[in-house]
């Protein structure tokens, strides 16, 4: 991925292979050797991080697969069979349940931090709506897999969210049937999201992988959001940032570790250890966790093409990101104004996340309106301005000097642990 | 300075040994459940044992059980299958180890070994070819025991191999009489 | 202009707050749920096997008369991190049952003796048959019951849950249930003949008269089920209908949850291992970039 290393084969059986497929060559040029800026902080770690956990869901998934069955009979109780039975069953089956909840985790930070250093701005747009691909189909993996242990919250999740689909004008129901492969949700709809559940994620693996060439291409960003401009600026990626990101996995492995074996079920949903029954809706309908803004922003609209679009069109404003942002400087640390929309930003989506597990009646739709409109407003309002009303911050002139002043130390990270 | 110089690096190197060493043992710990997914589950294992009533058997019948999804074969043989069994030089066999789990390991493979203990006729093995798993057919093949047809492995009326590529006597599995009709095969 | 934006802003977060903020507008129709002592609960927490035994007698003796376990197996009994029973133990338990099996040489199925294999017997052949057998309720399934059931714990409590620990939802709630039987309330009305517990999840109270009022639960399809007394101990533990609730439910949390301890023990291991490598990987990571400006 856009290696530009210095690599000469040394041995002979080296010489043989680079002659006929540079592979050495590439992967010293994309983590070894690519220079990289020496000031990231430990948010950039979870670039890392997902990439690790987009492995352990993957592994995970393979061998839960050797156990489960996609049948609407038989679903439910071959999931407990790998609970009960399968070596060591209940832990791959924790680890991946618990691990699309780390995976979202990690890529909400890393989309944060994006959005506070300004990542999304030329020339990284590319990877950036690379990024958004990669959250959409993650989006969509997550959700037909929580379909698959067949409980009431996976029958009536996917009941629910298929049904969005029904609020488009003349085509809503034959696309919905079609999604189904039925009149309701079933045992063709079951076994068409475990398909596509084992593919998308080598889909995903696939746009990380052009996402990373992108972002390789233009150079990383760092907090300063200038580029490097002398070899001063940037060190090799390994050892510095190899070491670097496997110190922050085995951290984010002592988080994910904690939920594993101690709370496994404190993030799914008590009614999806009751198997799935058509006849019975549980009383309220949750989605998973990270699903919750969304499923906020749909219901705060008493319309239901108007919910179904807005929600669509929270992620979809994100893909036009790079050009709304009108600022000239890329990073929030140098942006006084930004930085404080920022963190309100930031707790709308918290916000949000918690209306969408509250019953959608009284007072928490109203809100639930006043934060959607802000989401919007947020992107289409207050970022096009800032960039005409904000007066910014000078720049340090360097990497080097921004390092040397103390400067490269964003306000936005002081949660980090900071070493030196 | 001199002297720091060289107690420095040796203080590092043991650092990154201890690192890498915990490094690769966490990721041999962590592979175990991988591997060890794909052994026989809790419930496979607890099939592992089944009793088979065998006070149905005539003389010269056999029958067919299950056991650990392989067909085990129970047979009450004729008088005459035991005696051409018997009538064998146990040099003439490829294949001279009883192959039966209940005996020590190097039991030679004479017809008594075969068989079932007291009980001559009786005979209970792993209905599984030893070349590549196919089924033997039963009373066939060029010494009036077992055929298998996918490979033609001839074996006699106490399961012994005879001609053919199959390498081993046809395997007893381990079991007991839990009273006079009932045996526990496992 | 930057007054402006900042009022607006202003604005905007107290709106922002107050609304996040609002209370729940439903009154307090989710029952009080007190929590109770559990040797499993915590990091260390382990069954406690006389308890699980006991569990096991009240399931077996009054439960499982309309309550099944269908993929409770005969030989869990006898696993690593349950009741702790002997093989022994287990197959007299087992030939206490019958089960199907078949087909027979002669095509037919038949009623044989169960062996530690099976699975438990359910009571009734199909959720038809037996909610025609309750009258019309339907008995629910053990096997994973335990974790099917929750009181929310709202906010702030459940960051608070993420921190102590707290997985016993389950087994509180089945408890309090137990021992939450009480006289239906006047505003029933003279002919309410049903049961009523102010700790059911399941139930609503829908009577006109009884708006307004503090309650909480409300009718249930099944009988008190417990009686001091009804289900003999032999070590001296007392046979109490408060005891019994105890002991069933943590049977029911074994049931839902047959690898507790193995996955606490284990992490225990895993959380050591972690931390440590961490802190070495920390000191080879401030090693490594000891010479970098950054």
């Amino acid at each position: 991925m856009a290696g530009h290393s210095n690599y000469v084969p040394q041995s002979a059986a080296a010489k043989w292979l680079e002659s006929r497929l540079p592979v050495i060559g590439l992967v010293r040029g994309s983590f070894v050797d690519f220079p990289t800026p020496k000031n990231l902080n430990y948010w950039w770690t979870f670039g890392g991080i997902l990439f690790f956990v987009l492995i352990a869901q993957i592994v995970t998934g393979i061998v839960l697969v050797m156990h489960y069955t996609p049948n609407t009979a038989m679903a439910f109780a071959s999931v407990e069979h790998i609970m009960r039975d399968v070596n060591f069953g209940w832990l791959l089956r924790y680890l991946h349940a618990n691990g699309a909840s780390m995976f979202f985790i990690a890529v909400f930070i890393h989309m944060f931090r994006g959005m506070y250093y300004g990542s999304y701005k030329a020339p990284r747009e590319i990877s950036w709506i690379l990024g958004v691909v990669i959250f959409l189909i993650m989006m969509a993996t997550a959700f037909m897999g929580y379909v698959l242990p067949w409980g009431q919250m996976s029958f009536w999740g996917a009941t629910v969210i298929t049904n969005l689909f029904s609020a488009l004008p003349l085509v809503g129901e034959p696309i919905v049937n079609w999604l189904w492969g039925g009149f309701a949700v079933d045992n063709p709809t079951l076994n068409r999201f475990f398909s596509l559940h084992y593919l998308l994620p080598f889909m995903i693996f696939g746009v990380v992988l052009l996402h990373v060439w992108a972002f390789h291409t233009t150079g990383n960003n760092n907090p300063t959001g200038i580029n490097p401009k002398t070899k001063q600026d940037t060190i090799p990626f390994h050892p510095y940032y190899t070491i670097k990101d496997l110190f922050a996995i085995v951290v984010f492995m002592i988080l994910f570790a904690y939920f594993v074996f101690y709370i496994p079920n404190f993030l799914g949903h008590a009614d999806n250890y009751i198997e799935a029954n058509p006849l019975v809706t549980p009383a309220h309908i949750v989605p998973e966790w990270y699903f919750l803004p969304f499923y906020a922003i749909l219901r705060a609209v008493p319309d239901k093409l108007g919910g179904v679009i807005l929600m669509f069109g929270s992620i979809a404003v994100m893909f036009v990101l790079p050009w709304l942002d009108t600022s000239k400087v890329r990073s929030g640390t140098y942006r006084p104004l930004f930085k404080q929309f920022f963190w309100i930003f930031a707790a709308v989506c918290v916000g949000l996340g918690y209306l969408g597990a509250m019953p959608a009646e009284g007072g928490y739709v109203i809100a639930a309106r006043i934060l959607t409109a802000y989401y919007f407003a947020h992107f289409l309002i207050i970022l096009p301005l800032l960039g005409f009303l904000e007066k910014p911050k000078e720049l340090p002139a360097s990497i080097s000097e921004a390092v040397l002043s103390g400067g490269g130390k964003p306000a936005g990270a002081v949660a980090a642990p900071d070493t030196k | 300075m001199a002297q720091q110089d060289t107690v420095e690096p040796t203080r590092r190197d043991f650092l990154y040994i201890a690192t890498g060493a915990m490094g690769a043992v966490g990721a041999a710990a962590l592979a175990w459940p991988f591997i060890d997914q794909m052994n026989p589950d809790a419930s496979a294992l607890s099939l592992a044992s089944i009793e088979v009533d065998i006070s149905a058997i005539e003389e010269g019948q056999e029958i067919k059980v299950m056991w650990r999804g392989k067909p085990v074969f129970i047979r009450n043989r004729s008088a005459k299958e035991v005696e051409e069994a018997n009538a064998v030089a146990i040099s003439d066999l490829p294949d001279q180890n009883a192959r039966n789990a209940n005996l020590a390991a190097d039991a030679q493979a004479t017809d008594a070994n075969r068989g079932v203990e007291g009980r001559e006729a009786l005979i209970v093995m792993v209905g599984v070819c030893t070349h590549l798993g196919c089924i033997p057919l039963g009373q066939s093949g060029d010494f009036g025991g077992w055929f298998c047809p996918c490979h033609g492995s001839h074996y006699d009326t106490a399961g012994r191999i005879r001609k053919g590529p199959a390498p081993e006597n046809l395997l007893i599995p381990p079991f007991e009489f839990t009273s006079d009709n009932v045996i526990q095969i496992g | 202009m930057k007054t402006m934006i900042k009022s607006v802003r202003g604005a905007l977060l107290a709106v922002a707050a107050t609304a996040v903020a609002t209370p729940v507008m439903a009154a307090g129709q989710a029952p009080h749920i007190e929590r109770q002592q559990w040797s499993f609960s915590g990091p260390f927490g382990q069954y406690d096997k006389a308890q699980l035994q006991r569990g096991f007698k009240v399931y077996k003796e009054v439960c499982a008369s309309c309550h099944g376990s269908r993929l409770l197996s005969f030989r869990n009994l006898a696993e690593e991190g349950g009741p702790g029973f002997t093989e022994d133990q287990v197959k007299a338990v087992a030939a206490e049952y019958t089960v199907m099996k078949g087909p027979n040489d002669d095509g037919e199925m038949e009623e044989v003796a169960a062996i530690p294999s099976d699975r438990w017997p359910s009571p009734f052949p199909n959720e038809q048959a037996a909610r025609a057998a309750n009258g019309g309720a339907y008995p629910p399934d053990f096997s994973t019951l335990a974790k099917a059931r929750a009181v929310a714990s709202g906010f702030p409590g459940f960051v608070f849950d993420m921190f102590t620990q707290y997985q016993e939802h389950g087994p509180d709630y089945i408890y309090n249930l137990l021992t939450g039987y009480k006289d239906a309330p006047a505003c029933f009305g003279e002919d309410f003949s049903g049961y009523y517990n102010e700790k059911f999840i399941g139930g609503s109270i829908t009577n006109e008269e009884c708006h307004g009022q503090p309650l909480t639960g409300g009718p249930i399809g099944m009988a008190p089920p417990l009686s001091d007394e009804q289900v003999e101990y032999t070590d001296g533990t007392p046979m109490t209908v408060d005891q019994y609730a105890h002991d069933v439910s943590a049977f029911m949390m074994w049931v839902a949850e047959p690898k507790l301890e193995e996955r606490k023990s284990m992490g225990f291991r895993v959380m050591i291992f972690l931390v440590v490598f961490a802190s070495l990987l920390y000191f080879t990571k401030k090693s490594i970039w000891r010479d970098v400006e950054h």
